[in-house]
């Protein structure tokens, strides 16, 4: 696995700058003609402390910047998933305050003080989360674009104890797609892993 | 996004100095953000209202008092709700998913924006973001729209679940600005597009919502929310139906009915409630009452199907609600 990582690591940084240099354009275009407009530069951004997997951290954002854009462009916690953009697929999902949300439906100064759990964050060291582990066991992924919204949103419907039936697991994961269609095992790696908790 | 300055309000009168400044509220967020990142919203100032005490949700024998800022997931999940509302609840659970409903309020949920997609989309004409642009709805992709209460202006249907619950049962709308306190009818609070459909709601410059009340009355324990859809989870409604229903003897003595999915605004439906007040549950009445359900309906190209569907969503509403009274 390690042998692997760096190569891997290598193409994603490829890919992001990529990404990020289109964004950038995009965003000059857009923010040309409000230059003209009296927005101070110093009230655009605001500093927000936050704790993220028990870590703290104090990061000066864009007003406009979403909380899962400061995860991934700001933490470099890339784990969290863009998706839709638009609170449509829960590729996005976290735990904030211990409830899971779309992290691309908030912006990240709305949460100073906030403790939030990602993905990287579910793991004891090496000890995979039971839910993670499920996950594997019951081949509950095929891309694997989806998955890790799909496990931090099902470890919120477990705590939520939305899992008495296979039926009651689909209609509180409802707001996870998968567009593999890997519904079906999804739906058994919560149930497994509910029952062990 | 268009960029804008953020302040956090530390308190009411803080929130309402800078609303009346022309700050936007925000507080879920979920309808706003998405909005503003599409560029249909463009506030200078947002203002940040959750720290705000708009947090109670207080229930006695005249009514239940619900603060603007609760969260769908939590007065969907309260027991004497559920017990006693249950038309509220079960249109709660039934709206979007279960992340959305732990971050969007019950002000902010009756305040959302319409799904239309020329409305979303800022290179299409659009009377109610831009006024004067045209509406393509009208002669374009017209399936989800409105059939009932529509103008040529505007045929975007009113998104929101709760709101028809709210319109069946006559809630109010507490209103607070720099003047004081007002109480607005939801049914009033709501304004149909006629030729301004840029504005949407009973809400002045700077108004705050503070909170839903919704009135005790003999047929809120016999109700429910019915909702039919393209899927069966994390969809916006085709048609649905509320149903309160006070029986008594074997008699209706109240009935309280209202539409979503169909119309500009939650829609009520007086037509229905006289045909079913005075008189005995059958299967037969529940479709003549149901009947009514699409009077003054105007279909557009592709949405005529709505005017059976909302009848019979109606009449099965009807039939679900009186089950065990009959």
């Amino acid at each position: 696995m390690n042998h692997g990582s760096d190569d891997s690591t290598g193409f994603r940084l490829n890919r992001r700058t990529f990404v990020g240099a289109t964004a950038v354009v995009g965003g000059v275009a857009a923010v040309g003609p409000l230059l003209s407009c009296s927005t101070p530069a110093e009230d655009a951004e605001t500093s927000i402390a936050v704790t993220i997997n028990g870590q703290k951290h104090t990061v000066a954002v864009d007003n406009r910047t979403s909380l899962l854009d400061m995860l991934r462009e700001r933490l470099h916690l890339t784990g969290t998933k863009k998706g839709c953009n638009q609170g449509a697929c829960g590729a996005c999902t976290v735990l904030l305050n211990g409830r899971r949300v779309n992290s691309c439906l908030t912006l990240a100064v709305m949460h100073q003080g906030a403790e939030i759990t990602t993905i990287e964050g579910l793991a004891s060291g090496d000890a995979l989360h039971p839910l993670q582990q499920a996950f594997i066991d019951q081949d509950a992924f095929q891309c694997g674009y989806c998955t890790s919204g799909q496990i931090v949103s099902g470890v919120g419907c477990i705590a939520e104890k939305h899992t008495g039936s296979a039926a009651e697991i689909r209609e509180w994961m409802s707001g996870n797609i998968c567009r593999c269609g890997a519904y079906t095992n999804i739906v058994t790696a919560i149930e497994q892993s509910a029952q062990a908790t | 996004m268009f960029p804008f300055r953020f302040t956090k309000a530390a308190d009411e009168r803080a929130a309402l100095a800078a609303g009346s400044d022309g700050g936007r509220y925000i507080a879920g967020g979920t309808t706003l953000i998405d909005l503003m990142r599409e560029t249909v919203e463009r506030p200078s100032v947002v203002v940040d209202i959750t720290g705000l005490p708009y947090t109670n949700i207080d229930i006695d024998a005249t009514g239940v008092r619900v603060g603007a800022l609760v969260r769908m997931t939590d007065l969907a999940a309260h027991p004497q709700v559920s017990a006693q509302y249950p038309l509220i609840s079960q249109a709660l659970r039934l709206s979007a998913s279960p992340q959305l409903r732990n971050m969007a309020t019950i002000g902010g949920n009756i305040m959302q924006r319409p799904r239309c997609l020329y409305f979303r989309d800022v290179s299409a004409g659009c009377n109610r973001r831009n006024p004067g642009s045209g509406c393509p709805a009208i002669d374009g992709d017209n399936r989800a729209h409105a059939i009932l209460g529509a103008s040529q202006r505007c045929v975007a249907t009113h998104p929101s679940d709760l709101a028809v619950a709210l319109v069946a049962l006559d809630a109010l709308v507490h209103l607070r600005s720099g003047q004081g306190e007002r109480k607005v009818p939801i049914a009033a609070f709501f304004r149909q597009p006629g030729d301004t459909p840029d504005q949407e709601h009973d809400l002045r410059p700077g108004e705050l919502i503070v909170a839903v009340e919704v009135p005790a009355g003999a047929y809120t324990r016999r109700s429910g929310y019915l909702k039919v859809r393209d899927r069966q989870s994390y969809e916006f409604a085709l048609a649905s139906a509320a149903v309160a229903l006070d029986i008594g003897n074997g008699v209706i003595n109240a009935a309280r009915v209202a539409a979503g999915g169909v119309a500009t605004v939650p829609w009520r439906l007086p037509a229905v409630e006289q045909a079913l007040t005075g008189k005995t549950p059958s299967p037969q009445l529940w479709a003549a009452a149901a009947a009514h359900a699409a009077d003054g309906a105007t279909p557009l190209s592709d949405n005529a199907f709505k005017v059976e569907l909302v009848k019979r969503t109606v009449a099965r509403q009807l039939a679900t609600i009186a089950e065990g009274a009959v």
